[in-house]
């Protein structure tokens, strides 16, 4: 199976090396690829947990997405948000799901989110930080809520509450204020969207709304947007000009003479 | 960070065959099979990962064969490789894409997805190669 697919792909590989050092001399420049410059965060609660995350996707200086989805799919009761590259974050997300999905139908269980943070890890480590993927994965299995930050170098850690991202610092900051033990799910929920709010206020990578997603068991709230934090200003007046503004001096009117050439009705061929 | 110097880094301390440079019939480059040459493209890799990841499978390989050795003792990967190596032999012809549904069963492949299965797909290629040259090449008649 692998072995006439590697060599195509190493090919590629090969190719894509030559052409990042030959461009610089013709005077182009490579693609930058689209990062999530992000705050992506997790806490556990009384009885279950919950995630957040920002909604700004940038390229460079330039904002790429107001709106995107930075909480994934992963199991029915484990979500994964994704920080770094933003390819990357989603086609990992997507492969570990489909394996994992594979797994469970060949267990017969629930997948367990410490197989996910596995299968995460081992895949991560393989590529030696190259996949540009810090996640943060949570989930409710048989055991309980479980929260685990996923970094590109395939080192994880289980916290009761994690941040990643360009606005991990200020959402931290949030967390380490207000964070108590066997929380209530509305104070739970508040203390996430406060810590997101901070990393889109005090953070230039980070912006727009802040989604929220609840696991708890048998239920998971998917809450996008719970809080639109930056909403577009309304314009209050017009500024179009109105018609006779500007003077007009002159007008000359030249008709353009159009005469029929050839006229053909082609019918359909409706047999 | 690889400390083991340079001799580690070049292709041809790869066992896998059609890394190191391509020798035809005369002992010199088979420059109609393999194209033009030059030292830097056959002796360094492209990336840095490009050794790494050529090996993986030897290596994953050779680490569960050495363990399953010590616990069970010698039969077991000898049996094991003895079904691989009949599997292997399931395949079409060489410019057909075989399935290696056996192969793949006993490795335990058809239970997990990876970029092997998304990316270059063979279904899009967009050279294929040319059917008798490569049977007379299999055969070793070329």
């Amino acid at each position: 199976l692998a072995t006439h697919s590697l060599f195509l792909t190493m090919f590629l590989v090969f190719r894509n090396a030559v052409l990042e050092t030959e461009v610089t001399k013709v005077g182009c420049r490579m693609p930058a690829a689209r990062k999530t410059g992000t705050t992506i965060v997790g806490v556990v609660f009384k009885d279950g947990l919950v995630l957040g995350a920002d909604t700004r996707a940038t390229e460079g200086m330039i904002v790429a997405d107001k709106n995107c989805s930075k909480i994934h799919y992963i199991s029915p009761n484990i979500y994964c948000c994704g920080a770094g590259t933003a390819a990357d974050t989603e086609m990992t997300t997507q492969i570990i799901s489909s394996n994992l999905e594979l797994h469970s139908l060949s267990t017969g269980r629930l997948p367990r989110v410490a197989t996910a943070n596995r299968m995460l890890k081992q895949m991560l480590f393989r590529y030696q930080g190259h996949i540009g993927a810090a996640l943060v994965l949570g989930g409710m299995d048989c055991n309980g809520p479980h929260l685990y930050s996923i970094y590109p170098h395939g080192s994880t850690d289980k916290l009761p509450y994690v941040t990643m991202g360009s606005g991990s610092l200020a959402a931290m900051a949030v967390f380490e204020d207000r964070y108590k033990q066997d929380m209530e799910e509305e104070d739970a929920k508040r203390l996430v969207r406060d810590a997101i709010a901070a990393g889109i206020f005090n953070d230039l990578g980070s912006g727009s709304n802040i989604d929220l997603c609840v696991i708890t068991k048998g239920r998971v709230d998917y809450l996008r947007p719970h809080d639109m934090a930056n909403k577009k200003g309304v314009r209050t007046g017009s500024y179009k000009y109105k018609r006779g503004t500007t003077g007009v001096l002159t007008k000359t009117v030249t008709k353009l003479d159009l005469e029929v050439v050839e006229e053909t009705i082609q019918t359909m061929d409706t047999s | 960070m690889n400390t083991r110097g340079l001799r580690s880094q070049l292709k041809d301390s790869v066992p896998v065959t059609g890394m190191g440079p391509q020798v035809g019939a005369y002992g010199v480059q088979d420059t109609l099979r393999s194209g033009f040459s030059s030292v830097k493209n056959e002796l360094l890799p492209s990336h840095v990962l490009e050794l790494s990841e050529k090996n993986f499978q030897l290596n994953q390989d050779k680490m569960n064969f050495s363990t399953l050795r010590n616990i069970q003792g010698l039969h077991a990967p000898l049996k094991l490789q003895m079904e691989y190596r009949a599997a292997r032999q399931i395949q079409r012809l060489p410019f057909l894409q075989s399935s290696h549904l056996a192969l793949d069963t006993l490795k335990g492949n058809d239970e997990s997805i990876s970029f092997e299965d998304i990316l270059n797909d063979p279904a899009q290629s967009e050279m294929m190669g040319e059917p008798h040259i490569m049977v007379e090449y299999k055969l070793g008649m070329m």
